[in-house]
């Protein structure tokens, strides 16, 4: 398959006053379509800032980064604004879901700024809930959820608009181990089934080796990348837990 | 359209979430709105009534009056000598073209009686132009005609303040008043004017033909049996006043042999010109408490901006989110200008009802007269939606151009 990013001599340089701090020093890679990819690294070895280059939320310094064949570098800010609403979802370690606001509603956020008439949205919001399990439970406002759950939907969110890559950072960060398992499982039924190109930042080997491939980052270079001949399965890794804590899967 | 459709509901939800603080805010905008709306409206009120009154003395009104003359040195005072004449009045009606009419008027003290009640009033001595020129109607009866001046008719019609003092709330007409010995049969009653603009009792009086009120109850003068009090004109439009003054000046001087350098044995007023100073500076009075008002309506929008960067500050977070998830510039510009719109239209329009309500409440209970107009009203609507977008301008514009990154990390 067509890699769907590739990275060349990558480049990020801050200036925190007079000093340029070098952050990504030259980084080439590609990702193929449909690939599941964990990027690992400390704190400070720039995997957060690479992340936001491939979300397209921020650009490089210097090298070339085209996702899906297409070069971002001068794209305006707007034009990257269409590119994260249309190819890319994300998904994020605090969930960041809009209070007061109902399930459905926030999976449908993406797509307010589309052009999708009201019924096609609502109906995309209720399919991808769906999708991680959650139907019946459009009309719950985050406080009324669990942290599985708040993340669940902002899975759904990420996916309601059919993105090529879904970009997670740290997404089991904030959740306990048997919760974390579940997202992966969700993680490797949307890489499988739909296809969708996985990227996951985190720091835990344990989630990292659900992936095809790791990306190991040290002090803003590429250290080590591994494909991982026999990646974990999350959803039998589920089945075989003991079964300590029963989640309530059916809406209050 | 259907992203604008989009904003809007966002914004209004936002709105709703924090309920209070957006009333407080609007507060602002309501009190600055109903501000504007009943200050102009006791503006326009006290400029309408004034016009009322300009209305009530007559249309193009000038007056003539007797001037002062000088005998061998003395000056004496306007009015002292009987300089004007029947004759000067009909010269001028005939010979002026600027001038519609001249009526001739004497004027004097009586008490006047009718049964067991008497009052004391002026009489005015008029012909039948009189009631065109200071636009009176008959409440009831007729006005006196010409016939009845050149027959010395011992005919009255009374102002509605001289008949409810003698009959009360019957009908004189008919009836016989007696002044200065004399009966006359009351004609009729003249229809209401109220106040003159210096604040007279333009109804406690009781015309009589011009001949009657001399030779029976003013008494003529001896020097001139044909002088009269004061000549009363009207010019043919309001244009035309000013003409009208010089025309008259001209044939006066001309009639009373008056040489070039002598000073006019008359005085010429014009009233209109005297009262629509006073319309002028009504006009300056609203201008002037319609200006206070629309500033405590700025201070209204700039408590909308105050907010609306609250806001965005406290939202910082969730504008990360939505420019991550693809919302562009000016779907975020949109969004909080919406929102800053909205709070200062709601404001407008329940200003709008708070500013008519004072007004109502000002006339009932002040006894002043307030005036809304849809103009006044239309204008303040519009002001305080400009007020929404010039003050939620610069908070929107904030949101929307935050880094996306930055704004995710905000705590």
């Amino acid at each position: 398959m067509a890699p769907v990013i590739e990275i060349e001599d990558l480049v990020k340089d801050y200036r925190l006053g007079e000093v340029p701090v070098h952050v990504l020093k030259g980084i080439s890679f590609d990702i193929e379509g449909g690939d599941f990819v964990a990027i690992m690294g400390p704190s400070g070895s720039g995997k957060s800032t690479l992340m936001n280059i491939l979300g397209c939320l921020d650009k490089p310094t210097s090298g070339v980064y085209r996702l899906d064949g297409v070069s971002v570098a001068h794209l305006s800010r707007d034009q990257l604004a269409e590119i994260r609403n249309r190819k890319v979802g994300f998904v994020f370690q605090q969930f960041n879901l809009l209070a007061r606001t109902s399930a459905a509603e926030n999976v449908e956020l993406p797509l307010l700024y589309t052009d999708i008439p009201a019924h096609e949205r609502h109906e995309r919001a209720r399919k991808a809930l769906l999708a991680v399990g959650l139907g019946g439970w459009e009309d719950h406002q985050p406080s009324q959820l669990s942290g599985g759950q708040q993340q669940r939907v902002a899975i759904a969110r990420s996916l309601v608009n059919s993105p090529r890559i879904i970009l997670a950072d740290e997404p089991t960060g904030a959740l306990d181990s048997r919760t974390s398992l579940e997202i992966m499982a969700i993680f490797q039924r949307l890489n499988r089934e739909e296809g969708i190109t996985m990227i996951v930042v985190t720091h835990d080997p344990d989630i990292a080796s659900y992936s095809n491939r790791n990306i190991h980052f040290k002090d803003g270079r590429l250290k080590r990348d591994v494909r991982l001949a026999q990646p974990r399965d999350a959803h039998r890794d589920l089945a075989d837990l003991p079964a300590d804590r029963q989640e309530e899967e059916s809406p209050a | 359209m259907k992203k604008t459709a989009a904003s809007i509901r966002i914004a209004l939800r936002a709105l709703k979430v924090n309920r209070l603080r957006s009333a407080l805010t609007m507060l602002g905008i309501i009190i600055g709105v109903a501000a504007v709306i009943a200050m102009v409206g006791v503006g326009a009120g006290a400029t309408a009534r004034i016009q009322e009154q300009i209305q009530s003395i007559g249309s193009n009104l000038i007056i003539l009056l007797p001037g002062s003359v000088s005998t061998n040195g003395v000056r004496l005072g306007s009015g002292a000598v009987a300089t004007l004449t029947e004759d000067d009045a009909k010269a001028i009606e005939a010979e002026c073209p600027s001038v519609a009419l001249a009526a001739p008027t004497v004027r004097g003290g009586v008490q006047v009686v009718y049964g067991n009640n008497n009052w004391a009033t002026n009489v005015q001595g008029v012909t039948p132009e009189y009631i065109t020129i200071r636009d009176y109607t008959m409440l009831s009866g007729e006005f006196f005609t010409a016939q009845d001046v050149d027959a010395a008719a011992k005919t009255a019609v009374l102002g509605e303040t001289v008949a409810q003092n003698l009959f009360g709330d019957s009908d004189p007409t008919g009836q016989v008043v007696i002044i200065k010995n004399v009966p006359f049969t009351v004609a009729g009653v003249l229809t209401p004017k109220g106040q003159s603009p210096t604040g007279q009792d333009q109804d406690d009086v009781i015309l009589l033909p011009i001949s009657t009120a001399m030779q029976k109850v003013l008494g003529a003068n001896k020097a001139n049996a044909k002088a009269v009090g004061a000549i009363m004109v009207q010019a043919i439009s309001p244009q035309a006043m000013d003409q009208a003054i010089q025309e008259m000046e001209a044939l006066l001087r001309e009639r009373h042999k008056i040489l070039p350098g002598q000073d006019d044995d008359f005085t010429i007023r014009n009233l209109t010109e005297v009262f629509e100073a006073q319309e002028t500076s009504a006009q300056v009075m609203s201008i002037l408490l319609g200006a206070i008002a629309s500033v405590s309506l700025i201070v209204g929008g700039i408590g909308i901006m105050n907010i609306m960067l609250v806001s965005v500050t406290e939202r910082t977070r969730e504008i990360g989110l939505r420019q991550a998830v693809g919302a562009k510039t000016g779907d975020i510009l949109l969004q909080f200008l919406v929102e800053a719109v909205t709070l200062a239209l709601l404001g407008g329009i329940i200003g709008i009802f708070v500013g008519m309500t004072a007004s109502l409440l000002i006339s009932r209970f002040a006894q002043w007269t307030t005036q809304l107009s849809p103009l006044s009203i239309l204008l303040a609507f519009l002001f305080s939606a400009l007020v929404g977008v010039f003050f939620g301008y610069y908070p929107a514009r904030k949101a929307a151009f935050l880094d996306p990154i930055e704004a995710l990390r905000y705590e």
